[in-house]
């Protein structure tokens, strides 16, 4: 009987160790999302400053209606789409290389590390790098491209590369996919080496070339962890702020076609002179329910490869 | 089966993927290399020779703002915010894990769904909060909130559950050791590889972050680093002389890359771990 007790008093102490974790939660995490609904509901202005009024749908049907925010969130799903094809196409043709059965390339260790070095820097610091690299007239990037050209005896007329429209979203995918690829190559070929070691090795037994091994395990292994990395990296290139924020010129022409859904939502949120908070409250509350709209695609997904 | 032209096309493949590498590496070793470089050198010419004028263009950069105190600002951001995340996750993560009691599954699930909100979401609400609290300029808003990171706390729940066995915990309790004795001589070491995973990401995740950063702090001298960074923008003497910039971002990025140095094997192996669970 004593012991039947003190099992339950031992179960007890889980809502001890669960107090620092509910509260802060709470406080921090909870509350400000409550909080912003709340407000996606008001006219306010400044957060906390004069009267605030409820105005219900009014915000939802003005962020409908606003085709800026609709450019943004167009603009972001752009920038993504081009950044999500080079970086998980680099990564597929990497894990092909190094997981096929005949090449047996080495160096995968050494090769990782170099591909997910970019990764790892601050975007404040890779967009300030790229922006002086990539600077029109002086930058270090168009004198290389001028010295082939001069090579060829060709003469290059430089681009500006993030002041043109045309190449300025582009540019920032590319660069996105510079920092992402290394991180899906080991997400892929983590996919591979750690599932399939002994599909290959009954495969090679069993006396199957490369382009069977290929076909019937390489690729159906691969196929719902490239869609896995693909949506989660939808979901964080929703939210896509950064590098576009740093990299984009705002006096440029090419600013309308690389400002992003959460930059949009940064000017009516935290930028003086343009705070709505109702309206920005409201551009954040969107934002989160195409997110979880992916998200249940997502899930639906995945539960029928289960 | 015809053996040069194997070789041949193992060797391209190398090939391939080293000049790969190189396109990783280049944009870092001109960053270097130019750091050296005068504003007019750098405009004229293109090469991979360093020269003698780093000493101009660290004070050109220093004149401008001090990037230690940003470092500084970062570590003292990023190292409580890490140990905190770490500690107070394994306890929750420990509770869900070990104990049977109601609202656990509540408090789980909450979990579940906040690992799909996206942290913008918030964000308003949150800038809000801090000011009734006055908590802008703070530190508090950007460390505090570490010790309720959902993320970690599942990854740690799910880790727990396969390292450590619940029998093992009930016979230390049979001796009647404190259960919090338990959880940090028992449950934290068989954890810690775990626990170290999560705190290397989350170490670089909150040195590199941004945007909060800079909606809470509006004083220079709390700046940090990436803050601190991005005001680079605003200074015309940096901007006239790319040597300075490049030298300021050269400054800016060394310190992960030490600790890149001396951590990518578990950096890389928690991707991976990362992406099975997946």
């Amino acid at each position: 009987m004593k012991k039947k007790k003190g099992l339950r008093n031992y179960d007890n102490m889980g809502y001890l160790f669960v107090i620092p974790f509910v509260v802060v939660f709470l406080i921090f995490s909870v509350y400000p999302v409550v909080r912003t609904l709340y407000f996606s509901f008001t006219d306010a202005k400044i957060a906390g400053v004069g009267e605030t009024n409820w105005v219900w749908f009014e915000n939802y049907i003005r962020v409908f209606k606003d085709k800026f925010f609709w450019r943004g969130l167009g603009n972001t799903v752009r920038i993504w789409g081009v950044n999500i094809v080079l970086q998980l196409g680099l990564a597929f043709l990497l894990t092909i290389v190094f997981s096929d059965i005949k090449y047996k390339m080495k160096g995968l260790g050494i090769f990782r590390v170099i591909y997910y070095l970019p990764n790892l820097i601050a975007a404040t610091s890779i967009a300030f790098l790229f922006q002086t690299l990539l600077d029109w007239r002086y930058g270090t990037f168009n004198q290389l491209i001028a010295g082939i050209y001069r090579l060829f005896g060709a003469n290059y007329n430089p681009i500006n590369w993030l002041g043109e429209s045309a190449t300025a979203g582009p540019t920032i995918a590319v660069i996105s996919s510079w920092m992402w690829f290394g991180n899906s190559f080991i997400m892929l070929m983590a996919g591979v080496q750690g599932i399939s070691k002994d599909s290959f090795e009954a495969a090679a037994i069993d006396g199957a070339g490369r382009w069977t091994v290929f076909g019937k395990i390489t690729v159906p292994l691969l196929r719902p962890m490239l869609m896995y990395v693909a949506i989660t990296s939808l979901i964080g290139g929703l939210q896509m702020f950064d590098l576009p924020f740093l990299m984009a010129q705002p006096t440029s022409a090419s600013y309308d076609s690389v400002y992003t859904a959460v930059m949009y939502l940064y000017k009516f949120g935290f930028t003086t002179g343009t705070t709505q908070t109702g309206f920005a409250s409201a551009i954040a509350y969107v934002i989160f329910l195409i997110i979880l709209a992916v998200s249940l695609i997502q899930l639906k997904v995945f539960n029928k490869e289960d | 089966m015809n053996t040069i032209g194997f070789k041949i096309k193992k060797g391209i493949l190398y090939f391939l993927l080293i000049l790969l590498g190189i396109i990783c590496l280049l944009p870092f070793l001109l960053m270097l290399v130019n750091a050296t470089r005068s504003g007019s050198e750098i405009v004229t010419s293109f090469t991979l020779i360093p020269s003698s004028h780093l000493k101009e263009n660290w004070d050109t950069v220093f004149e401008y703002f001090n990037l230690f105190l940003g470092m500084l600002n970062s570590v003292k951001v990023a190292v409580p915010a890490t140990l905190l995340s770490a500690y107070f996750s394994a306890l929750t993560a420990y509770a869900l894990a070990m104990y049977k009691f109601k609202g656990s599954r509540l408090i789980f699930t909450v979990i579940l769904i906040f690992m799909m909100i996206p942290g913008q979401l918030g964000l308003i609400g949150f800038y809000n909060l801090c000011t009734k609290l006055r908590l802008v300029n703070s530190y508090v808003p950007l460390i505090v909130p570490a010790i309720a990171a959902p993320g970690t706390v599942f990854f740690l729940r799910q880790y727990m559950l396969c390292v450590i066995p619940p029998s093992l915990i009930k016979a230390t309790r049979i001796d009647g050791t404190n259960e919090l004795y338990i959880f940090h001589r028992i449950a934290i070491p068989m954890m810690s590889p775990g626990i170290a995973t999560m705190s290397i990401m989350g170490f670089i995740g909150n040195w590199n972050s941004y945007l909060t950063p800079m909606i809470i702090l509006n004083k220079n001298e709390k700046f940090t680093l990436p803050v601190m960074m991005a005001t680079l923008r605003a200074s015309t003497d940096i901007n006239a002389n790319q040597g300075a910039i490049y030298l300021a971002v050269a400054v800016s990025v060394i310190p992960i890359l030490l600790v890149f140095a001396f951590f990518s094997k578990y950096i890389i192996s928690s991707i991976a771990a990362g992406a099975v669970k997946g």
